[in-house]
């Protein structure tokens, strides 16, 4: 569940305000709204990578708007990726169970059980240089959920792929979400692609945010 | 109005046959920059030509040089070593964080760069000598911990590291703004703290520019002369370093021994230029 309460932020030229919303436990939330509106700013302050200057943050009952990054347990896929350049694909997805000293049989269990759901079973031994785009949002992506967080945030995760990658990419994106039961926000600015998979749609303009 | 039609109509550079050349570009280009190559090339010409591989021998068996050599070395990797440790982690905070005093910090961090280096020999000299109190730096550290700093090796060391910390610092700043910040973020979502997102993340790729920053802080203690004349003075077998002993030998008439010395560290500093430019960072600035 991720929760906002009058939220209030303010970014360099622009100003979000009063911003409340919901989503349940479980539920696929796609926000939408015009480039440079503040979209990316919301999902940074829901994870904690951006303080905010008004209002409260809750995930799951939880009040977490103070607390730091590596506590708030949030899986998160921004719109650059953001990929390690030194790591293998591999290292991407066991990165945050070693930070978490899991015992190293369950982290090769959970490596081999992600690369086969998101069909990079063939990739682990790669460095991130030279994989394509889906490729690269699947590592992302598995990355992200790794650490079986119950919360999930994507920036615009398929606007940089072809067509036919999107197309793919939508449906793992609904199958991994509803398979794993965790809570997605989703940025997107295609209607097309909210059509394909939220529950909920929310809709920043000026600064206000309504549901529709 | 309407144009004249008696004007022949207009033709095409490739109708008339015309080819351009791109001879005066490169003529005009390659010119101007080749003046500078040219000095450079014929100011080494000239030492070589100056001195004879017997001379070159000669000097470089003598044991003050040998000495020196040998202090050189060691005071450069020294200083080099001790400004990576301190740049590393220097360079990170200016290019990652906005914080109250920062332009103030950057601009402390230049002033080792712009300062004439007889000025920085003086400064160094001056806070070790300087009563406060009854409390003298470099008496304290002499006679309460045995370890004396002016006109011996350790404030060779110290000269150089001054200057050459500073470029170090602007080499790692550089490396660190070329970094994306965003994989530190998202480490930290996946539950890095701010220093496991450091140590785990961000230093594995900035190693070109630590190994860079590295051979340009030996480069520059290697050629720091001012400072280590002033605070460390000039003594033989004790204090000299190469620099010392061009300035040395010249003072003396020594122009063979001078010119040796030269050539020996035009050497030293083309194999760490070579160094820099195989590890081929583009950090040379």
């Amino acid at each position: 569940m991720i929760e906002l309460r009058d939220v209030h932020i303010r970014a360099g030229q622009f100003e979000l305000a009063n911003l409340s919303f919901l989503v349940d436990a479980g539920q696929y939330a796609v926000l939408m709204g015009r480039t440079g509106r503040g979209k990316t700013t919301i999902l940074e302050s829901i994870c904690g990578l951006r303080r905010i200057d008004g209002g409260a943050i809750l995930i799951h009952d939880t009040d977490v708007t103070d607390w730091s990054p590596a506590d708030r347990e949030i899986g998160y896929v921004p719109q650059d990726l953001a990929l390690f350049p030194t790591f293998t694909v591999a290292e991407h997805l066991q990165f945050a169970l070693r930070l978490r000293r899991q015992p190293a049989r369950q982290i090769e269990e959970r490596t081999k059980e992600l690369a086969q759901l998101l069909g990079i079973s063939h990739l682990l031994t790669r460095r991130i240089q030279g994989l394509s785009g889906g490729e690269s949002q699947r590592v992302a992506l598995g990355r992200a959920l790794s650490f079986h967080p119950s919360v999930l945030l994507l920036d615009e995760p398929l606007s940089a792929l072809d067509e036919a990658t999107r197309n793919e990419m939508q449906a793992l994106l609904r199958r991994v979400t509803r398979e794993s039961g965790v809570t997605t926000l989703h940025i997107t600015h295609s209607a097309d692609e909210a059509e394909a998979l939220a529950d909920r749609f929310f809709h920043l303009h000026d600064g206000k945010l309504t549901e529709r | 109005m309407i144009e004249s039609s008696d004007e022949a109509p207009r033709r095409s550079s490739r109708e008339m046959g015309r080819r351009r050349s791109e001879a005066p570009f490169f003529l005009v280009m390659g010119g101007i920059s080749s003046s500078f190559i040219f000095l450079i090339v014929l100011l080494l010409a000239a030492d070589m030509r100056f001195t004879s591989v017997g001379e070159f021998k000669a000097a470089l068996l003598k044991p003050e040089i040998q000495a020196a050599f040998r202090l050189t070395i060691l005071s450069c990797t020294v200083a080099a070593l001790l400004s990576i440790w301190v740049a590393t982690p220097l360079g990170y905070l200016l290019a990652r964080y906005r914080f109250p005093g920062r332009l103030l910090i950057d601009t402390i961090v230049d002033i080792p760069i712009v300062l004439p280096p007889l000025v920085l020999g003086l400064s160094l000299l001056i806070l070790f000598h300087q009563p406060v109190g009854g409390f003298v730096l470099d008496q304290w550290l002499r006679d309460r911990l045995g370890f004396q700093v002016t006109f011996s090796w350790p404030a060779v060391v110290l000269a150089q590291f001054s200057v050459a910390c500073a470029f170090a610092v602007r080499t790692m700043r550089v490396t660190f703004d070329q970094i994306n910040p965003r994989s530190e973020d998202v480490a930290r979502t996946l539950g890095c703290t701010r220093g496991q997102a450091f140590m785990q993340v961000a230093l594995p790729q900035a190693w070109r520019g630590m190994i860079a920053a590295t051979t340009i802080a030996w480069a520059r203690a290697l050629g720091e002369f001012g400072p280590i004349l002033v605070f460390a003075g000039a003594t033989r077998m004790r204090t000299e370093v190469l620099s010392t002993t061009v300035f040395l030998e010249l003072s003396i008439g020594n122009l063979d021994a001078a010119v040796a010395v030269s050539l020996l560290m035009v050497a030293m500093a083309v194999v760490v230029l070579v160094v820099l430019r195989l590890l081929g960072t583009g950090l040379t600035s």
